[in-house]
């Protein structure tokens, strides 16, 4: 192991970076703040593994504000679609829920990879609004 | 040495592409997804061309479409909890009826092969039996409700009236119709993830299965009093899984189809990649059979591959559907 890193994983630190950026200031669904104020994603929870030279493999941990919180579920979905719209190279995503922070956690994590179910949730005009307000640009 | 050579990319939809399905004369191909359209491809001398398109049926995605056995009607499955029957009308599709009832989601719909019955999946949890009748009314015969999530798909037998079903609670099951009602005679359990989908081989003794859990797996189907000694109740068969393929696929494996015409297993991956498969020549023992990836077509799309489909009349011709938005049509090539 070195201790300089090298240029690769300078590039990796970089997309890193930018993904969280991306999901930082995602809002709270039913909180002022933004999920990085409430430590419910971080940089440390985001991991990424080249594909090929156009996509990244990326995954993303985050920890819900109470192990019962009943809101888990839209926050993954912001976190998904909020790439989705932004990240501008391909990506393949997996979201968890970081183990042993949520009561239903398997459940949650099984719901918001499943691609069908995103889907068909944003087609649902009450959730696309409410993920909609919850990933829309601070206003400054 | 098996290749796919690439015959033609379909350019129409305006977003992800969920599934194709060919006519029974294998001459129209259809495709739906996000846009909420049907468009139905078919060849003008060399050329693959765009020959109907389908809207104004729904409201949200079409998440599957299947054609009839006579190849005059076209149902497609649409996240607006609907599924609409369109009738070809010569130089048109016209819809004809639109089958209610499903809380939500519709999944999948496929008739059976001799077209008197369409069975529908949902994510209510429920598998709907449609009659037929011979004036294209459709009402409802049966809801089932065996599954205990989501059922993505559902699948006639290829001669029998027994429909097989696929869920996100990790199990495929079988229905039969017992003289009053529908009710099912086996569950089958491995996956340790979702079934997105189900494909029997030509006899129907066999059927594939993949699944959120990065396996391909393949059942085999034991008769009462087979020399097995394998457990059946009644006069129902048992299915068991006599084979597994863990390792071939990085990712989720959305579609499964076996061919009835050259027996090659096709997969739809989340890596963007097709893969064909077959049994080994060397098997002889249909309780221990083992596959062969023979061909992994890498990048086969630029996004996930969601759907496919053998054409039933020309052997080795694959339709493939894409969150890229693009059909493409595949050849396989052995050399």
């Amino acid at each position: 192991m070195s201790s300089i890193p090298n240029a690769a994983e300078a590039i990796d630190q970089e997309i890193i970076y930018q993904i969280y950026d991306t999901i930082k200031d995602i809002k709270d669904p039913e909180k002022p703040e933004t999920l990085e104020d409430l430590n419910v994603v971080f940089e440390e929870g985001i991991t990424i593994e080249k594909i090929d030279d156009e996509s990244y493999g990326i995954n993303i941990e985050f920890v819900p504000t109470v192990p019962h919180c009943s809101l888990a579920t839209l926050i993954g979905l912001c976190i998904r679609v909020k790439l989705y719209q932004c990240l501008p190279f391909k990506h393949k995503l997996r979201i968890n829920i970081k183990e042993g922070t949520h009561e239903t956690a398997a459940e949650i994590n099984k719901q918001i990879n499943d691609k069908e179910r995103v889907a068909a949730a944003m087609e649902n005009p009450n959730l696309k609004e409410l993920v909609d307000n919850c990933i829309s640009e601070p206003e400054y | 040495m098996i290749s796919l050579q690439s015959i033609a990319e379909l350019e129409a939809h305006s977003d992800r592409v969920w599934s194709v399905s060919w006519n029974p004369s294998g001459t129209l191909l259809a495709s739906c997804g996000g846009d909420k359209t049907v468009r139905l491809w078919g060849k003008e001398g060399e050329n693959w061309v765009c020959k109907y398109r389908l809207e104004d049926g729904h409201q949200r995605t079409v998440r599957s479409v299947g054609w009839s056995p006579c190849g005059k009607y076209l149902a497609s499955a649409s996240f607006d909890a609907t599924t609409c029957i369109w009738e070809n009308k010569d130089r048109d599709f016209e819809c004809i009826a639109t089958l209610e009832g499903h809380e939500n989601e519709v999944k999948c719909v496929t008739w059976c092969s001799n077209g008197s019955l369409i069975a529908t999946c949902s994510r209510d949890k429920s598998v709907w039996i449609w009659e037929v009748d011979e004036d294209a009314e459709f009402e409802c015969e049966s809801v089932l409700n065996a599954h205990s999530q989501d059922v993505k798909m559902v699948l006639w037998h290829p001669t029998k009236e027994i429909v097989a079903s696929a869920s996100y609670d990790n199990t495929i099951k079988m229905f039969k119709n017992d003289g009053d009602d529908w009710s099912c005679f086996s569950t089958l359990a491995s996956h340790e993830s979702t079934v997105w989908a189900i494909s029997f081989d030509k006899t129907g003794e066999r059927l594939a299965s993949c699944s959120d859990d990065k396996t391909l797996k393949i059942w085999q189907e034991y008769l009462p009093g087979n020399t097995e000694g394998v457990a059946t109740v009644g006069s129902d068969s048992a299915w068991k899984c006599v084979c597994t393929l863990s390792g071939q696929h990085p990712r989720t494996i959305y579609d499964v189809k076996w061919c009835s015409l050259t027996d090659y297993i096709a997969t739809a991956c989340v890596d963007n990649a097709i893969r064909l498969f077959k049994e080994s020549d060397c098997n002889t023992d249909k309780n221990q059979p083992s596959f062969d990836l023979l061909h992994t077509q890498y990048q086969a799309h630029t996004q996930d591959v969601n759907g496919l489909c053998w054409n039933p009349k020309i052997p080795g011709l694959l339709a493939s559907a894409s969150d890229d938005s693009i059909v493409k049509i595949w050849q396989v090539v052995e050399k």
